[in-house]
């Protein structure tokens, strides 16, 4: 049994090194801002000290189970005895533990401190929603003019705090980036706070992490840690409005969205208001569609407007069977949404 | 009441028979009352569910397998993964136990019968009716489909319109009743008809076990079937408990179910760390090292227990006091189980094990009892949770309890009373066979789950994409469910063919202490054919431990041969009380449990006439059942001696 552990024990610590380098970019056992890394600390230490128990207990039960086996099978042939020292055991395995347990309270509490409110006041607030199955995310700024919505993806600066507001729209969701932050639950009726640092530049892949429904395994977000200028100029462009299209082409997909798509999708500039769907004006900024159910490139974006029940079924996005000249005006036209 | 010494011979036991048998045939399945062919019952169908919970996990783990496969579509898997969690934890686990219970107590306890006979068939009748009421759904495609703990406003009828969650709803409603009326059962049992001499210092863990576990789910019970009757109004009566727009609170069902689930989780644990303090000793030669602090660390952890349940909720949102103080509490509940843990390991040092096939089971139990304790320790620290919570971390811990520390000691329970149920020993050779490939199966299985969840995998998701490190790890977890599937198959194997052809047990096979093993196997109808009178924890090693002059009396004292009648003691110290008139076989149980799902069927159809024949026909029942009958005593003066 216990030689068995072992190798377990092995395989635990193989494969946090593989996890934490980016083959599991969804791992929280390295994490890169100060609302995860206390955290990722204490969850070291608790993997570290689990371990050890399990080898410890399973090491004594085997020599317990070896040193004074019978070998005769047969029950009856082996007295009964009542030898003492029991008690003892019970004793010394009991203290031992209440004291690591309590060790391990004192630790938790700090970390639960530390993590409780950002070291420095949030540099802005973002506000987001939680659809079945995609992410509202709206930046909020003191002007409205300097408000805007996107989906799905987050731009925040280096090593700035930046706070969310959770809010629930139609069931339970949870909002989890594993390397910046551990969960919060976004529920329907209360507004949850969370907040959220990158002292490290890169994209961070999160996903819902409470069970909402038949795409719940599609509702990834990302979020892109940039440096301070980079960060600027992202806000200055998500502002911006679509531009007008410029080609034959272009100019049919826009009348096709605004024929078939404008009902659930906003465009900034083009017309197009819809609210039941994520903001599409800047598109073509982002990584991928559906919520990270697919690449965001043009073979994908055809699929995924054509059929989006294909590639996501239940999703509330509905087949719209256009004839193939429409269906390729309008991705041409929605690649220009830059 | 003069002592009657035991006459000896047949004609005891014959007359005995006369009173105690049940009928053969069918009337006798339909109508018997008798404590051990219901707990067989009880650990026979829990199986039954098993299989059906198993084979929901295969398919899903095939879907798992690797990144983006699509056997199953989204729908499919969420009502697979529901049905396979609600029947794992409710038409499984905790019956198992009951089963156990409902076949060892009177026999552990020195009685001839549960405190109340029909009652007992009762809860089983709604078991089965209301596993088979959850079931009837899957065919139809409407299964529950919001998960195992419901949550609105998922589970409410803007999100989820068809009759899959009522499914849910009426059918946990349903099977409350059996569990509520089971677990009243065992307390009067236990309070009421133990032999002479059979003090609460001197009960078997397994009954301390059950015990805590009953009074747990009488508290428990009416929190989750209230939410479920909640929710059920809210969807079909416009009510407005969980719905946002009206000022209701999703949070609310939460606290509920988790009031309840959370004791729920100590319900089906601590009657099997029973089975195993009872019956490790046995093969460790030795009585159990520290007897009264394991059976304070079992009533203690159902304390504590009650004072947890904000852990499933820690990401919700809580005030830092709440979340301070219950992860405290979860912490704390790690200390009773590190008694017993340790209780257990000084047996096991301090005895001399014979590893049979019951053993390696017992034992192997432990190890898994503290991997899925620390995991457990790890969740409920409530920062690192707040990353833990919904992985597949989450998804390991929770197996290792259900598998490691409820199917395994089921299993090795089953090896250690199979010769007392049936007569016959298990095959010993397939035995280790059955137990190194359900052993290794399940940790080549379940182990990496918590590494995969380390890496952040999400649970409840039917598909996940390529590049994130999830794919070996998952289809090393496929292997390892379907080599644990084997195990389970050779275990059944094993279970029938030793039914038809084992090695005859005597009355002890396995030279164990307790009253059980002094009656013959299979356990005679009427169980003792005298009410032994009990001296010490072990009667049947008294001789040889020699701990003090006196000795259990298990051929001499009452014979109650009057009709069937068992022996009230009181309360604390086991004196006999009074003679108590037991009921006889009846109709009556299933006819009550007929009813009631005739009612249940009515409420899921929305059909008014069926519902309320349905009510009727539990009125009846009811009363039939409560007609007065002369031979309990019911009519005027009681037996009172």
């Amino acid at each position: 049994m216990t030689d068995f552990h072992g190798r377990q024990f092995l395989v635990v610590f193989a494969s946090f090194s593989v996890a934490a380098c980016s083959r599991a970019p969804m791992t929280f056992m390295r994490t890169f801002g100060p609302a995860a890394d206390p955290v990722t600390s204490l969850g070291w230490g608790l993997t570290i000290i689990c371990c050890l128990v399990i080898l410890i207990v399973g090491g004594l039960l085997l020599i317990a189970t070896l040193r004074a086996r019978a070998t005769d099978a047969a029950l009856s042939s082996v007295p009964i005895a009542h030898p003492g020292g029991g008690l003892r055991w019970i004793i010394v395995g009991t203290g031992i533990s209440t004291v690591v347990l309590l060790g391990l309270v004192v630790w938790t509490m700090f970390t639960l401190a530390a993590i409780a409110s950002a070291p420095s006041a949030p540099v802005f607030t973002i506000e987001i929603r939680a659809h079945q199955w995609w992410w509202e995310a709206r930046y909020l700024d003191d002007t409205s003019q300097r408000t805007f919505v996107t989906a799905n993806e987050l731009h925040i600066p280096l090593g700035k705090p930046v706070q969310l507001r959770l809010i629930g729209d139609d069931v339970i969701h949870s909002f989890w980036i594993p390397a910046l932050a551990g969960k919060t639950d976004v529920i329907p009726g209360q507004t949850n706070m969370a907040w959220i640092q990158g002292n490290t530049l890169g994209t961070y892949r999160g996903q819902c992490t409470e069970y909402c429904g038949a795409q719940h395994a599609h509702m990834a977000e990302f979020v892109t840690v940039d440096s301070a200028a980079a960060f600027q100029q992202w806000w200055e462009h998500q502002l911006s409005e679509a531009a007008a299209p410029s080609s034959a082409a272009t100019t049919r997909g826009e009348a096709v969205f605004l024929a078939r798509c404008a009902a659930c999708h906003t465009i900034r500039g083009a017309g197009a208001g819809g609210i039941l769907g994520p903001d599409l004006t800047h598109i073509m900024t982002r990584r991928t569609l559906g919520a990270g159910t697919m690449p965001n490139d043009p073979v994908s974006l055809r699929a995924w407007v054509n059929d989006a029940q294909a590639v996501k079924p239940g999703s509330r996005m509905p087949t719209l069977d256009l004839p193939q000249q429409d269906l390729a005006a309008v991705t041409a036209y929605m690649q220009t949404l830059d | 009441m003069p002592r009657i010494a035991d006459e000896g011979g047949l004609h005891i036991d014959a007359r005995l028979k006369a009173i105690w048998e049940t009928a053969p045939g069918i009337r006798g399945v339909l109508s018997s009352v008798d404590h051990k062919r219901i707990g067989i019952r009880y650990i026979v169908t829990a199986f039954i569910f098993l299989i059906a919970g198993g084979v929901e996990a295969l398919v899903m783990r095939l879907q798992l397998a690797h990144s983006d496969l699509k056997i199953l579509s989204p729908e499919a898997y969420n009502q697979l993964f529901t049905m396979h969690g609600f029947t794992m934890i409710f038409l499984y686990a905790g019956p198992v136990l009951s089963g156990f219970s409902n076949y060892l107590w009177p026999l552990l306890l020195g009685s001839r019968d549960m405190a109340f006979p029909r009652l007992n068939a009762l809860s089983y009748w709604i078991f089965l009716l209301a596993g088979i009421f959850l079931y009837v759904s899957f065919p139809l495609g409407l299964a529950p489909n919001a998960g195992w703990f419901n949550y609105p406003p998922l589970s409410a009828k803007d999100y989820n319109p068809g009759p899959n969650i009522d499914f849910y709803l009426l059918g946990l409603i349903f099977l409350g009743i059996s569990t509520t009326v089971g677990a009243a059962n065992f307390l009067v049992s236990l309070l009421r008809t133990r032999a002479p001499g059979m003090s609460i210092n001197r009960l078997p863990i397994l009954v301390w076990g059950t015990l805590t576990t009953s009074i747990g789910n009488l508290l428990a019970v009416p929190a989750v079937s209230l939410a479920c009757v909640l929710l059920f109004t809210d969807r079909q009566f416009g009510t407005h408990f969980f719905d946002v727009e009206a000022h209701g609170q999703p949070l609310l069902w939460q606290h509920l179910f988790w009031m309840f689930g959370h004791p729920w989780v100590y319900a089906i644990v601590l009657p099997a760390l029973g089975i195993v303090s009872d019956a490790l000793p046995t093969f460790c030669r030795r009585p159990l090292v520290g007897y009264t602090p394991v059976a304070l660390a079992t009533v203690a952890t159902m304390i504590v227990g009650f004072g947890v349940w904000l852990h499933h909720m820690f990401a919700t949102g809580m005030p830092m006091l709440s979340l301070a103080f219950f992860s405290a509490a979860s912490l704390v509940i790690t200390i009773p189980s590190a008694v017993s843990t340790f209780a257990w390991v000084a047996t096991i040092w301090t005895g001399k094990p014979v590893l049979t096939t019951p053993f390696l089971f017992l034992s192997s139990f432990i190890l898994l009892f503290v991997i899925g304790g620390v995991s457990g320790v790890m969740t409920g620290a409530v920062p690192f949770d707040f990353q833990l919570t919904d992985t597949y971390f989450v998804v390991a811990h929770l197996h290792y309890v259900l598998i490691g520390i409820n199917v395994f000691p089921v299993v090795g329970g089953i090896y250690y009373w199979f010769p007392k149920m049936t007569g016959r020993m298990m095959g010993e050779r397939l035995g280790r066979w059955n137990f190194w490939t359900m052993f290794l199966g399940f940790n080549i299985g379940f182990f990496p789950m918590h590494i995969v969840g380390l890496m952040g995998m999400p649970r409840r998701i039917y598909t996940y994409a390529p590049g994130l490190g999830w794919d070996t790890i998952n289809l090393l977890t496929t292997v390892g469910a379907f080599a644990f599937a084997i195990g389970i198959l050779l275990f059944l194997i094993n279970l029938l063919m030793s039914l038809r052809s084992g090695k005859r047990a005597g009355a002890n096979p396995w030279d164990a202490p307790t009253l059980e093993w002094s009656v013959p196997s299979p356990a005679p109808a009427y169980n003792f054919a005298v009410i032994p009178v009990v001296a010490s924890r072990h009667p049947l090693w008294e001789e040889r431990l020699n701990e003090s002059a006196e000795r259990s009396d298990l051929s001499r004292g009452y014979l109650l041969d009057h009709g069937r009648e068992t022996l009230a003691t009181t309360v604390l110290d086991a004196e006999p009380d009074l003679i108590l008139k037991m009921p006889g076989d009846s109709y009556a149980p299933l006819a009550l449990a007929l009813a009631l799902a005739v009612l249940f069927v009515g409420l899921i159809l929305h059909s008014a006439t069926c519902s309320g024949l349905g009510s009727v026909a539990v009125a009846l029942a009811i009363l039939v059942w409560l007609w007065p009958q002369r031979s309990l005593g019911q009519i005027g003066e009681s037996t009172h001696v």
